[in-house]
């Protein structure tokens, strides 16, 4: 999936991998993250 | 020994955990009143109906195996024995009162709630109260104070009055009959609306059950110097949302007169926070004698219900957990709390699983001088599988357990093929419901004593992490951790 110039929303997870590390990834391949979240499911 | 004055003993002195106690109200005809379930019942109302078929009964309640281990019937080792699901396979012998506490039906925790309503906020029915109250008499841990408190309740017709204005919350047994309701505490204040004060009162009547049982197995309420409120409720008015002191208006409950309070908050960490604070008061000789005290977490109830109705099975989190911890000066035996151990996670850490994990458990290992494999057993989100992955939640403590081993692998001390070994080892299986911080490590405690009072079990690391995201200031996350290790007798400095 090409991602480069793509809005992106981001939902992490607490136990899992947080949203700051996907939007870092994100920005890495030149998305753009619009709201980044992180939740506890628990 | 206990010590009644803390002023004569300003001796530094290893803190050690004298006990702990744990409380279980099952409240099926609260859980509607749960944060998830009360938005998706108002949108839907039919709902209502499927969600109480699912409500589970006191005696399968008891019998579910997770809240066995919960009160202290069962080790968390023994889960592995019992098939899969848990909930079609009850313990035969399960008993309300455990090792550690007790599991209480719902009107006698109503009855508590309103022992502990000093505004007349909480109206019951009066033959409802009559019932509620020859139970309570015959309760080792309710006194004729208490039953004075209780009072005579109310004609069924006063309470279908006060639920007219629209600001009252209705209190329903399992099967739907109306048996009371909580009214709102100012009509323009939205701190202290009616379902703000049902979870607040619910939170003093189970931390006050918790505390009880407690000073019922350690002794000398008055005895207690300070208490240290560990959980997630906030209490306050318009002008003071979350001031709090729960630890205190909990501590009045239970005959401890002679102990000053406050609330430690840190979201699902809190608990484990106010652990640490108390080593550190008992330690540095401020105070002798600490309880550390949470009550549940109301607004949890149900939460993950709409997977448990998907998948046909009883709505699961249909019980208030609670639990008082007292830490006391080094008496020789009690495990104590390594205060070279303390782990946290610092604003500048990060946020990723490895930056906590490398701060909460890997830097105190270096610090100690000992390997992931020395530690006998790690204490973690203690969240029961069968609660969240019906959900789409995954397996909470096992996901933590193969971080945990990961690191072990990482740093060279086992092999990758070792890695579920290392879980099965240094792990356990979920058992507690989903109360927030209450499943935060700290329902590892009691067997953790236990098992090193036997000398079974030589230590056990508690780690507890906490999601300060949710309050929507800050994207930090946070967590803290202690080692608790075995006495080994030589009673003396830090």
């Amino acid at each position: 999936m090409l991602l480069k110039s793509k809005k992106v929303i981001i939902i992490g997870e607490r136990d899992g991998v947080q949203g700051p590390a996907i939007e870092a990834c994100m920005r890495s391949v030149g998305a753009e993250p619009v709201i980044t979240q992180t939740q506890c499911f628990v | 020994m206990y010590i009644v004055s803390s002023s004569a003993h300003h001796q530094p002195t290893k803190p050690v955990v004298q006990g702990v106690s744990y409380f279980l109200a099952h409240v099926p005809g609260l859980t509607c009143h749960g944060s998830k379930p009360s938005r998706e019942i108002k949108k839907d109302p039919p709902l209502r109906e499927s969600f109480r078929s699912h409500l589970r009964t006191f005696e399968e309640a008891v019998a579910y195996p997770p809240n066995q281990v919960f009160i202290g019937n069962l080790d968390p080792d023994d889960l592995a024995h019992v098939p899969s699901p848990w909930y079609k396979h009850p313990v035969r012998d399960g008993s309300r009162w455990g090792l550690f506490g007790e599991i209480m039906p719902e009107d006698e925790f109503y009855g508590m709630m309103k022992i502990c309503d000093e505004f007349q906020l909480l109206l019951l029915e009066e033959g409802f109260v009559r019932a509620v109250a020859v139970k309570l008499r015959q309760h080792p841990l309710f006194s004729d104070a208490d039953l004075l408190r209780l009072g005579n309740g109310v004609s069924l017709a006063d309470i279908e009055r006060q639920l007219a204005d629209g600001a009252t919350l209705p209190m329903y047994d399992r099967g739907g009959r109306l048996v009371g309701c909580v009214r709102t505490g100012h009509e323009e204040d939205p701190n202290l609306t009616a379902e703000i004060l049902m979870e607040n009162l619910s939170v003093r009547a189970s931390g006050a059950l918790a505390l009880r049982h407690q000073v019922a197995a350690t002794g000398r309420a008055e005895a207690v110097d300070f208490l240290l409120g560990g959980g997630e409720e906030a209490v306050g008015d318009r002008y003071n949302r979350g001031g709090g002191n729960m630890a205190k208006a909990i501590g009045e409950l239970c005959g401890c007169s002679g102990a000053g309070g406050a609330d430690i908050k840190a979201f699902c960490s809190g608990t484990v926070h106010a652990i640490v604070v108390a080593a550190g008061l008992v330690a540095s000789g401020i105070f002798s004698d600490v309880v550390v005290v949470a009550g549940g977490s109301f607004a949890k109830l149900g939460m993950k219900f709409q997977g448990h109705l998907r998948h046909d099975m009883p709505i699961l989190e249909d019980v208030i957990a609670a639990i008082a911890v007292r830490v006391g000066r080094d008496d020789g035996k009690s495990p104590v709390i390594r205060l070279d151990s303390i782990g946290k996670h610092e604003i500048g850490s990060g946020s990723s699983q490895q930056a906590i994990f490398d701060k909460l458990i890997a830097q105190p290992l270096d610090r100690l001088g000992l390997k992931f494999t020395q530690i006998d057993k790690y204490a973690t989100e203690m969240h029961n599988p069968e609660i969240t992955e019906p959900q789409g939640s995954g397996n909470v403590p096992r996901t933590n357990y193969r971080i945990i081993g990961s690191f072990a692998v990482l740093r060279g001390e086992i092999q990758r093929a070792d890695l579920d070994r290392f879980v099965e080892e240094h792990g356990m299986l979920g058992f507690s419901s989903t109360q927030g911080h209450i499943a935060s490590a700290v329902p590892v405690l009691g067997h953790a004593i236990r098992k090193m009072l036997s000398g079974e079990r030589n230590n056990t690391m508690f780690v507890a992490k906490g999601s300060l995201f949710l309050g929507r200031m800050t994207q930090l996350a946070d967590g803290m951790s202690f080692l608790l290790e075995r006495n080994k007798g030589t009673q003396g400095g830090v």
